[in-house]
């Protein structure tokens, strides 16, 4: 329980800390707003243009949802036909592997040529969320015990049982954890496509606010944004770390308090 | 030698060689007679838990037969490991092998419950495999292999990793199982004392090629308990056992 109570109090007292500096430092040195603004004017900022912002606000999440969406079925589906055809894991891994080393940034404007806008944003929120779950859960699916595999031969099980019955719930803890690092990576993913398309209209994410305030010096509104990309990034963190957790909490180590 | 039942399986000249060029196996013969308990005693690496896994199919004979003069029956299986789905309850965990078979519910939950009842696990049909202590778990696994009601049960060094407290107390059991269901078991292990225990018959192999020895008939009868496990006989009969174990090993040298 005192652990538990340090756990929050202490990062909390971390950030109390830095918020004091950081607003002493900007009144100390008179450092004009369109320098450093302090953190009490990024807060009126985020209230004063709480429209604008939560607007852009749902259209980040929106996309990095659906792109979310689509690396977790894609990856999972792609896995378990890796795993169930090897011919198709040999013919389509190497791309796999290509399209998550070439960075998302230097692909990203090539897509805006090709695609609409929103569709290559989304594109872009794909590719980079796709690979973990893919990886992770190949791994998953390839690291079954071999005696439970050896018992579902010896009652004769179909190979969709063994996929449904065993594999699958085998590669659940894996699976994921590729889908907790694919939740951070889709938002980057839309961020990075969001800065690389920068053209202004309706519907833009706050990646794109942040670059517009960037070109009019309005440092207060792109911390603002700041702030709400990184809450964002958080929530959707702690979302798929207690999906994870309901998931698993019966019978994995990992969501199990060891007892001393 | 000639088993007094028929056999329900019989292998004849079986080798069984690894792709890494390990001989595992080598011109083994054994007949298991029904509603025999046979114990396959040898060291590690003799072979043993292959010759096992080609009777239940797991593995394929490189050479030689495999008979079932009655025709396959159903088998059952106990691994070294417990080997339990961890996602699952106990009660999920044994009832698999009839969700494979597609049974219907309501025979399937009378025949779990059978299983638990026989392994004495009926509290703890909803407890996670992780909730449960060594021996625990190895009795789930047993109720699992006798859920279908095989006709030949396969166990492979089931006690092996269990401490000796709960190793005498599940050997036990499962003689009184034996006896109350007398299914055919065969039952391998490197202790010679649990197979003095435990089996009728003791079929000795030597390791690398495995192959077999001798086999010694154990003639004490059934019920075997503590006063057996104390008993002059039963020091004789293990001497016995030990010591054609180590003309296996120097046999092999």
């Amino acid at each position: 329980m005192k652990a538990r109570a340090l756990r929050i109090a202490l990062p909390l007292l971390v950030l109390a800390f830095v918020l004091l500096a950081w607003d002493l430092a900007v009144r100390a040195f008179a450092i004009p707003p369109y320098v450093l603004p302090g953190p009490g004017l990024v807060l009126a900022t985020l209230i004063a243009d709480a429209g604008l912002l939560g607007q852009s606000l749902w259209v980040t999440l929106a996309i990095t949802f659906e792109g979310f969406l689509l690396a977790a079925v894609g990856g999972i589906a792609l896995a378990v036909a890796f795993n169930q055809w090897r011919a198709v894991e040999y013919s389509l891994y190497p791309y796999a592997v290509i399209l998550q080393v070439t960075p998302v940034v230097a692909v990203a404007p090539l897509l805006l040529i090709y695609l609409p806008q929103p569709l290559a944003v989304l594109a872009c929120a794909w590719i980079v969320a796709f690979f973990p779950v893919l990886a992770n859960t190949t791994l998953g699916l390839n690291s079954v015990d071999h005696n439970l595999l050896a018992l579902f031969d010896l009652y004769k099980a179909s190979r969709w049982q063994v996929l449904w019955n065993l594999k699958l719930p085998a590669a659940l803890p894996q699976m994921l954890a590729g889908l907790r690092i694919a939740g951070g990576l889709s938002l980057i993913g839309a961020v990075v496509a969001e800065i690389a398309a920068g053209s202004a209209g309706a519907g833009s994410g706050l990646a794109y606010r942040i670059a517009e305030s960037g070109y009019r010096l309005n440092i207060p509104r792109m911390f603002a944004a700041l702030l709400l990309l990184s809450l964002a990034g958080v929530a959707i963190f702690f979302a798929l770390s207690l999906l994870s957790h309901l998931a698993l909490r019966r019978w994995h180590e990992s969501a199990l308090r060891r007892e001393l | 030698m000639n088993s007094p039942a028929p056999a329900v399986v019989s292998l004849r000249g079986v080798g069984k060689a690894f792709e890494s060029g390990t001989v595992a196996l080598d011109r083994f013969d054994l007949d298991v007679g029904a509603g025999e308990f046979v114990a396959l005693l040898g060291p590690s690496g003799c072979g043993k838990s292959t010759a096992l896994r080609i009777v239940a199919g797991l593995s394929v004979a490189s050479k030689g037969t495999v008979a079932w003069p009655g025709g396959a029956g159903r088998i059952g299986f106990v691994f070294q490991e417990p080997t339990l789905m961890p996602w699952a309850d106990v009660a999920a965990n044994v009832r698999l092998p009839l969700k494979l078979a597609h049974m219907d519910d309501a025979a399937a939950d009378a025949a779990v419950a059978r299983a638990l009842a026989r392994v004495g696990l009926v509290d703890f049909a909803r407890a996670y495999p992780r909730e449960l202590s060594g021996g625990m778990k190895m009795r789930a696994s047993i109720a699992r292999a006798l859920v279908t009601e095989p006709d030949l049960l396969l166990m492979d060094e089931p006690f092996a990793a269990l401490d000796e407290i709960t190793r005498f107390k599940l050997n036990n059991d499962l003689l009184a199982l034996w006896q109350e269901l007398r299914r055919t078991v065969v039952f391998v292990t490197h202790s010679v004392f649990e197979s003095v225990y435990l089996a009728q018959r003791i079929v000795v192999m030597t390791p690398r090629p495995g192959r077999v020895f001798t086999e010694i008939a154990i003639p004490a009868s059934y019920p075997r308990d503590e006063r057996f496990r104390t008993s002059a006989e039963y020091a004789a009969l293990c001497r016995r056992v030990a010591e054609a174990l180590q003309g296996a090993m120097e046999a092999a040298a």
